[in-house]
């Protein structure tokens, strides 16, 4: 694995290689069902978490369905609290308004909280052609920088790595790694304490997303659970937040919603140990030079699709990769982007648009459509729904003259099974058909599926036969 | 044209024929039945569930338990409006990070607190200090008054100014980033210790 998903094959054949891995499926096994059951329990401790939900929906409905009032009055509250807004339409847009701000203060480093957004425009690649290190001080994300990695859960990026390869990985690429470390979890984090303290001392620029921007008060909020996100947005001078276009609340109350709905459906937890929120520039305390970038990067695309939009209402908690049976299998990677699982599979081909890869359009496919992703989404997104949906558009966005194999087949069963006379001679033909099919094989059929056995015989010989008496 | 008339262009595009904003029902609103002591009980059992140091007590005691939480040795801070004596400790005025770095606690007045969740708010005013202050040491020492805790979260939204600085701390700063198993003490505090002091 190298540090990019550019080029990932489409899901099936990354499935296929993820399977293999006997070490991932045992992470992954016990990562995914020891959060499930977490949530469960702090889930299960509020009796308002359906009208939480509820709640939660229609807060982001609002947001999304009045979009462009609500980041108008976003912009103008966080420019009457000091902050410079800055508006980029996509990922380079984006990154190059970060590293503008970095070089204007000289700084060959920044230092970043842990942060979606930033992964998915590629800022850290970005900043290096610049010949600015970004530093990654969330100890996961750590551990995939260091690694030379890619994330495979939006919670917990390093998911797919236990203990002892973490210590080999420190080991080797800290320099300032103690001698004696061991795979002790408490042992590793101290280590990783020490190594990123000095960065936070001495870094001048910091780079962040947002879990949400208030817009009434122009506040911005983050959710972390280590500190490294305190250390990011409280000691270097100059703080630049990069925030997706679609994290908008519209009052501070509404907070009381998603600070509630977050953290029990992201780490089981009641509260996570530390959020912060700041309006702009505080005189004397945190960061003087506070920027924001509002980036739409795909988001509009996904708006303008009337079921899809609902996917904009997404927190990224990750309850739903945990709970989903796909996921759990084949892990994070395999979906090629840095937002794996149900959502990943739902929100990637609405950023980037039906038809723009194999990649994106295998995704809506990697569903078995059981509906437990939709069950825990704290916000109500109705995931399997807008992945039948897409799948519609995936298959539109193929259409050429000649009919696909598949749809050959559909066609024929149609018409088979559509008349009773059709219907009994095909099942004189069956076994035929079954062992023809398994010598010659209908390959892009059975690769994933197996083939049935063939009964001894048919139903309606069998009630010729017997009259229906056993 | 700008990338500001761009994207809000794109998005009235997107939304046209779209249907109107949903109505927000807050049926979550459901009023506590609890009283105030068991709201404070609540917010203690809450508080010690994240490994966090708590105890309670009377507030002439305040100042006794200040001095038992505070390491014999090394350096202590505290913001300039704290409301106890603090002794041999130093007042902060606008230390530097690494400056901060050598001082192993700190003594800090709270906002608010969530019992639901076991969290203390602190915006960061005289007797809070400002935000790197409650951050940088290893040790954070935090008094909250019986009457500043409140029932859930959204109790304690209406007592905050949304303009202020604000720091949500539940228990120490910790991580489950390796093979899931909770470990105390990344780079946050790795003590937390409250004093709830009756009024």
């Amino acid at each position: 694995m190298t540090g990019t998903f550019v080029g990932m094959p489409a899901f099936p054949a990354a499935a296929r290689d993820a399977l293999d891995n006997a070490q991932l499926r045992a992470n992954l096994d016990h990562a995914t069902s020891t959060i499930r059951a977490k949530r469960a329990a702090v889930v299960g401790e509020l009796e308002q978490w359906e009208a939480l939900r509820i709640a939660g929906a229609a807060i982001k409905d609002d947001v999304l369905l009045r979009l462009d009032d609500h980041l108008l009055t976003l912009e103008s509250a966080l420019q009457d609290a000091g902050a410079v807004v800055h508006w980029a339409r996509d990922a380079a847009e984006a990154c190059r308004i970060v590293a503008e701000v970095a070089r204007a203060h000289e700084a060959d480093e920044v230092v970043k909280v842990k942060s979606m957004v930033t992964q998915e425009i590629g800022l850290n690649e970005a900043l290096a052609a610049e010949g600015i290190a970004a530093w990654e001080t969330d100890l996961a994300e750590l551990i995939v920088q260091l690694g030379d990695d890619l994330p495979s859960h939006i919670l917990v990026p390093a998911i797919h790595r236990n203990r002892s390869e973490v210590r080999e990985i420190f080991l080797r690429e800290m320099p300032d790694a103690p001698p004696g470390l061991t795979d002790d979890p408490a042992r590793l984090a101290e280590a990783a304490r020490m190594h990123l303290r000095e960065k936070f001392l001495r870094a001048k620029v910091a780079v962040s997303g947002a879990n949400f921007a208030v817009a009434e008060t122009g506040t911005l909020v983050v959710v972390e659970s280590e500190g490294n996100g305190r250390m990011c947005l409280t000691l270097p001078d100059v703080l630049v937040s990069v925030v997706g276009i679609e994290k908008v609340v519209p009052s501070w109350r509404d907070l009381e919603v998603f600070l509630q709905l977050l953290p029990r459906s992201s780490t089981g937890e009641r509260m996570n140990p530390y959020t912060s929120t700041w309006s702009g520039v505080t005189a004397g305390d945190g960061p003087q030079e506070v920027h924001v970038v509002l980036l739409d990067n795909g988001r509009t695309r996904a708006l303008a699709d009337e079921i899809g939009r609902q996917a904009l209402r997404c927190i990224r908690c990750s309850a739903c990769l945990n709970a989903c049976p796909v996921y759990e299998r084949v892990g994070g990677h395999a979906y090629g982007s840095v937002y794996p699982g149900p959502i990943g599979a739902i929100l990637n081909p609405l950023l980037r648009g039906v038809g723009s890869s194999d990649q994106v359009d295998s995704l809506p496919y990697a569903s078995t459509l059981c509906g437990a992703c939709y069950e825990v989404c704290p916000v109500l997104i109705d995931i399997p729904s807008v992945l039948v949906n897409l799948r519609a558009q995936v298959v539109d966005a193929h259409r050429s003259g000649l009919p696909k194999a598949e749809a050959v087949a559909m066609k024929t069963a149609r018409a088979t099974l559509s008349s009773s006379w059709r219907l009994a001679l095909a099942e004189r033909f069956t076994r035929i058909g079954l062992g023809a099919a398994r010598r010659f094989g209908a390959s892009a059929w059975t690769r994933s599926r197996d083939l049935p056995e063939a009964p001894q015989e048919s139903f309606r010989k069998w009630w010729r036969r017997t009259g229906g008496r056993p | 044209m700008s990338a500001r008339a761009d994207i809000i262009g794109d998005v009235r595009r997107a939304l046209a024929g779209a249907p109107p904003a949903p109505v927000i029902e807050r049926n979550y609103l459901a009023p506590s039945t609890a009283s105030t002591g068991e709201v404070i009980e609540r917010f203690i059992e809450r508080v010690a569930d994240y490994q966090a140091v708590v105890e309670r007590c009377d507030a002439n005691e305040v100042a006794k338990r200040i001095a038992r939480a505070i390491p014999q040795e090394g350096a202590v801070v505290v913001p300039a409006g704290l409301s106890w004596q603090v002794p041999g400790a130093v007042e902060d005025t606008g230390l530097s990070a690494r400056e901060l770095d050598a001082v192993h606690a700190v003594v800090t007045a709270a906002t608010a607190g969530i019992a639901e969740t076991g969290t203390i708010l602190l915006q960061h005013g005289e007797a809070e200090g400002r935000r790197a202050l409650s951050l940088v040491p290893d040790l954070h020492v935090c008094v909250i008054r019986e009457d500043q805790i409140f029932a859930g979260v959204p109790e304690v939204m209406s007592q905050l100014d949304p303009r202020r600085p604000t720091t949500w701390i539940s228990g120490p700063s910790a991580t489950s980033d390796i093979e899931l198993i909770r470990v105390e003490g990344v780079h946050g505090p790795r003590t937390l210790h409250v004093i709830v002091v009756g009024t």
